[in-house]
């Protein structure tokens, strides 16, 4: 565990670099957050993946599998790989502020 | 749920991360042909490059007229823990693979079909093996359309130098 600043709040982290409370997270440390990881600039296709991986997280506890997120957010796999390059599913949840996500798929 | 960490040693060195995995698939049962796929999938998750390179049976799982009937082995399958002569009846092997599908399927796993699709989609490159595919009189439009090609072992090892190969 280690804490960081983004976007000027001193933020808990866990040791790869995800919020450990999800209701610290505002749009602006999302922006921080991304540009940290290599995407210096977030497009509405990415704030539709963010928005639907942290809702489904806020309401069911449990972040979106790849599948479920190639399904149901309206941006095709494909496009997720494009759009977060290094592992979609991870980097996603980290940049929307929820926890890493644990499945397998 | 466990969460795997590791332990900080003094003065041990930080292993540097698998950066490229070339998985073979051998095998045409549903058990064979699953870790595969989930091992695959699972690399380009994490960032990590996969090539996946089917060989004998294991063709099963890209080929066309194939790839949606695949099924458990009830036979010579002692971890499913059903007698042999149970396991060769008419109707068992459809059975358990049923079984097995509807398990999955609330696990969010897809059918292999959609699985290979995804693979493609999640930027994971796919190959046949080109003695089996001599050895079986199969052509290129036998196959899923967006396989990458039809390559030797000895291209198999080009490809997959610099990283770690998996055999299933």
């Amino acid at each position: 565990m280690s804490t960081n600043s983004y976007a000027g709040v001193d933020l808990a982290l866990d040791g790869e670099g995800f919020l450990q409370d999800p209701a610290q997270w505002t749009p602006q440390i999302g922006e921080a957050i991304a540009a940290a990881n290599g995407i210096p600039v977030l497009t509405d296709r990415h704030w539709i993946v963010l928005h639907f991986m942290r809702n489904t997280f806020l309401s069911t506890g449990d972040a979106p599998s790849i599948r479920g997120l190639g399904k149901e957010s309206g941006v095709p796999v494909k496009e997720l790989y494009q759009l977060f390059p290094k592992g979609p599913a991870k980097l996603a949840a980290k940049i929307c502020g929820i926890p890493k996500p644990h499945g397998c798929i | 749920m466990t969460t795997i960490q590791n332990a900080p040693v003094e003065g041990a060195i930080t292993p540097a991360p698998i950066e490229k995995v070339s998985i073979i698939v051998s095998k045409g049962s549903l058990e064979g042909i699953y870790p595969a796929l989930i091992m695959a999938n699972g690399a380009r998750m994490e960032g990590i490059e996969a090539n996946v390179f089917f060989t004998f049976f294991g063709m099963d799982a890209v080929t066309k007229s194939r790839m949606e009937h695949i099924k458990v082995a009830t036979v010579g399958n002692p971890g499913l823990h059903l007698p042999t002569f149970l396991g060769g009846l008419p109707g068992m092997s459809a059975l358990v693979t049923a079984q097995m599908e509807k398990k999955m399927a609330t696990l969010d796993i897809p059918p292999i079909p959609e699985f290979i699709q995804l693979l493609v989609d999640s930027g994971a490159r796919l190959f046949l093996c080109k003695a089996s595919v001599d050895m079986f009189d199969l052509k290129r439009e036998d196959f899923f359309d967006e396989m990458e090609g039809i390559i030797t072992v000895g291209d198999f090892y080009q490809m997959a130098a610099g990283g770690q190969i998996i055999f299933t």
